[in-house]
């Protein structure tokens, strides 16, 4: 598993508390249960605590799964 | 850990699992809070939660549709009314500014702008004022994340500044005359971050969430705060360590005159600042105690000082000695008669901080640090004594206590307890709720926790509605004696059933323990009760963990036990033919 996958892995289960939460790159708010437009917005937040990284407007909306957030989380972190 | 000094990190993550922690105590207050949102108040509300939470407070809550705060309180306010709301909060923003305007504007167009717009939020607190008995959280403005006209934003009628500034003028003018109207002062919050923090223009564009979540957790701190307030949860006193945190120095090592205190030195005065601080606490009411590991004669020296501003005196409790630290906090919380939730603990040292929070979790243990200059922050950030108005009790309160320990003194001079009671020359007024009273009736039943039979409380309005409903007797008690006036201290509310009477609260304050003053009010309440033709009184004792001095209250009147039912134990009495008074030592009792 890759190191920012593993990293979001607790984040969506403290969010989302579900303790047994598996997520993967495919992962999105459909399959997901309790990931709603609420909860996305704690999930955005605690992720850029965690990584200290903000995005940019036009970034979020651009974030449909799991897999795009690590790719931006990616582009962000080798950008500083 | 406690939830008011957690990061916005540590709730994001935690949030639902602390939630359900916190949901399933059994000794929280339910208290319903409708919020009427000019934005996307999700996050403001999650933070408020488990805040209040922590404060033994458990909120249901009512959340407007989006931007719908005028509509749902003056135009359309059904689902509102039914909802019976015991708070609504209205957090609105400056994003929620109608209108703006001309660069040509003159002073009299910006008068009418900010009429128009304050009759506007006017027109909800007087909407929800006529139709629900609820108390009003209304945010005022915080300046504009950016002035078109730079500095002189803040002096043209067209600039956003200055409407702001005076827009929140008059929030402030409308909050002092409005009794149910409580203002949670954003444009403060705002301040206090940076207005760079507290706006985010991505997270607005994106949810309609106008603050980065730093500036969401510090508004709910704010506000969770002012419930607190109401519900009579801010805390009593402040207990402080000397050595280091009063002065500079250890008193016991260097002698009262090497004590950094006073303007010889930048440390020094630093002190000074932080013991005027605490000065001004006690003046709007807010009690002192001193617990430090010291001889009590080596401490006092320290406010001997020529230049402390701190005296012995202004201390209610002063524990000085080589015990825990724990040790003496509960001896201070007994002495003052306040619970351990009532006390927050200052000291310097981490390790005396970390022992305090350990073994009395209910005591607040602020992480101010070692520096004399961070000691204020720390504390303005707890929000630990928010206050909801300024009473007179509150402006006298400190001065009561140190009545008390004069008190004190003359009792061991006196040979029999009844002798001493009778040197007080004590007088009391008791009659049912005058107007004038509701606002410290209020404040009584909402934060008495020990000498009160059933711990019901009653928000402002409902006690209007009470003391204006034939149903109910009521009575308030006050009691002044040859050292002062101890004010209002106590307060019945019973509910008329034909014959019956069925008493729904019993309160004291501690401050009068044992002086005769139940027995004053029981023989008031007979009286009324005949006045009524009721023949027999119902008193119910429900057992909420911190009123156990009032277990036997009923016994002790002559009450019979009844039986139990789901208020808690029921106790009777059935008024004979002729009823002999039983107070003998409250002279000039005036009633009604």
């Amino acid at each position: 598993m890759g190191e920012v996958l593993a990293a979001l892995q607790p984040i969506f289960r403290d969010v989302l508390d579900d303790p047994n939460l598996q997520i993967n790159r495919g992962s999105n708010a459909a399959t997901v249960r309790g990931w709603d437009s609420l909860a996305h917005i704690n999930l955005i937040s605690a992720i850029e605590q965690e990584f200290s990284v903000r995005f940019a407007l036009g970034e979020l909306e651009e974030l449909k799964n799991v897999g795009d957030m690590i790719d931006l989380i990616e582009r962000k972190l080798a950008a500083k | 850990m406690r939830i008011a000094d957690v990061s916005v990190k540590l709730f994001l993550h935690n949030q639902k699992a602390w939630r359900r922690e916190f949901r399933s105590r059994d000794d929280l207050i339910d208290v319903r809070v409708a919020v009427l949102a000019g934005s996307t108040a999700n996050e403001v509300m999650d933070f408020i939660e488990l805040l209040l939470l922590d404060q033994g407070i458990r909120p249901v809550f009512y959340l407007s549709d989006y931007d719908k705060y005028f509509e749902e309180a003056v135009l359309d306010p059904a689902k509102l009314i039914a909802f019976r709301p015991n708070i609504v909060y209205i957090h609105t923003s400056s994003h929620n500014i109608q209108g703006t305007l001309p660069l040509e504007g003159s002073d009299a167009d910006l008068n009418a702008h900010i009429a128009a717009e304050s009759g506007r939020f006017a027109s909800i607190w007087s909407s929800l004022d006529e139709k629900m008995e609820s108390m009003i959280i209304q945010n005022n403005f915080e300046l504009p994340p950016f002035r078109l006209l730079g500095n002189f934003d803040a002096v043209s009628p067209a600039g956003r500044v200055r409407f702001i500034n005076s827009l929140n003028d008059r929030f402030a003018h409308e909050a002092s005359t409005r009794r149910k109207l409580f203002l949670n002062d954003l444009h403060a919050i705002a301040a206090r971050i940076g207005c760079k923090q507290f706006h985010d223009a991505r997270r607005w564009f994106s949810y309609k969430i106008f603050t980065t979540p730093e500036a969401s957790l510090a508004i709910a701190k704010s506000v969770a705060a002012i419930i607190s307030g109401i519900y009579g949860r801010s805390r009593k006193c402040l207990v402080l360590d000397l050595d280091n945190t009063l002065w500079g120095g250890i008193i016991g090592d260097d002698g009262p005159d090497k004590i950094k205190i006073g303007r010889d030195t930048a440390l020094g005065e630093a002190y000074s600042a932080f013991q005027e601080y605490c000065l001004q606490l006690r003046n709007r009411g807010v009690l002192l105690a001193a617990c430090s590991k010291n001889s009590e004669q080596v401490a006092r020296q320290g406010f001997e000082h020529p230049d402390s501003i701190l005296q012995f005196h202004h201390f209610s409790s002063f524990k000085a000695n080589w015990e825990p630290k724990h040790e003496n906090i509960k001896k201070i919380a007994d002495e003052l008669n306040i619970g351990l939730d009532s006390l927050v603990f200052v000291d310097d040292n981490p390790a005396e901080r970390e022992l305090v929070s350990a073994q009395l979790p209910m005591v607040a243990v602020p992480d101010v640090g070692s520096e004399v200059t961070d000691f204020i922050s720390a504390l303005e950030e707890g929000h630990y004594f928010e206050p909801i108005g300024l009473s007179k009790e509150d402006l006298s309160r400190a001065s009561q206590y140190e009545s008390n320990a004069q008190r004190a003194i003359l009792q061991s001079k006196f040979e029999s307890y009844d002798a001493y009671l009778e040197s007080l020359a004590m007088t009391g007024e008791i009659a049912p709720f005058k107007q004038i009273y509701l606002e410290r009736i209020t404040q009584l039943v909402n934060k008495t926790n020990q000498f009160n039979l059933t711990a019901r409380r009653y928000t402002i309005a409902e006690i209007e509605r009470i003391a204006s409903d034939p149903a109910y007797i009521t009575l308030y008690g006050r009691l002044a004696d040859k050292f002062g006036d101890n004010g209002l201290v106590s307060v019945i509310i019973a509910l008329k059933n034909r014959h019956q009477l069925h008493i729904d609260l019993w309160l004291m304050s501690c401050r009068v323990l044992k002086r005769g003053m139940e027995l004053a009010m029981l023989d008031s309440l007979v009286a009324e009760c005949r006045q009524h033709g009721i023949t027999e009184i119902y008193g119910y004792y429900m057992a909420t963990g911190k009123n156990m001095l009032v277990a036997e209250h009923y016994a002790c009147l002559g009450f019979e036990h009844a039986g139990e039912s789901d208020r808690g134990s029921l106790w009777k009495l059935r008024l004979p033919e002729k009823y002999v008074t039983r107070n003998k030592h409250i002279k000039e009792l005036v009633n009604g």
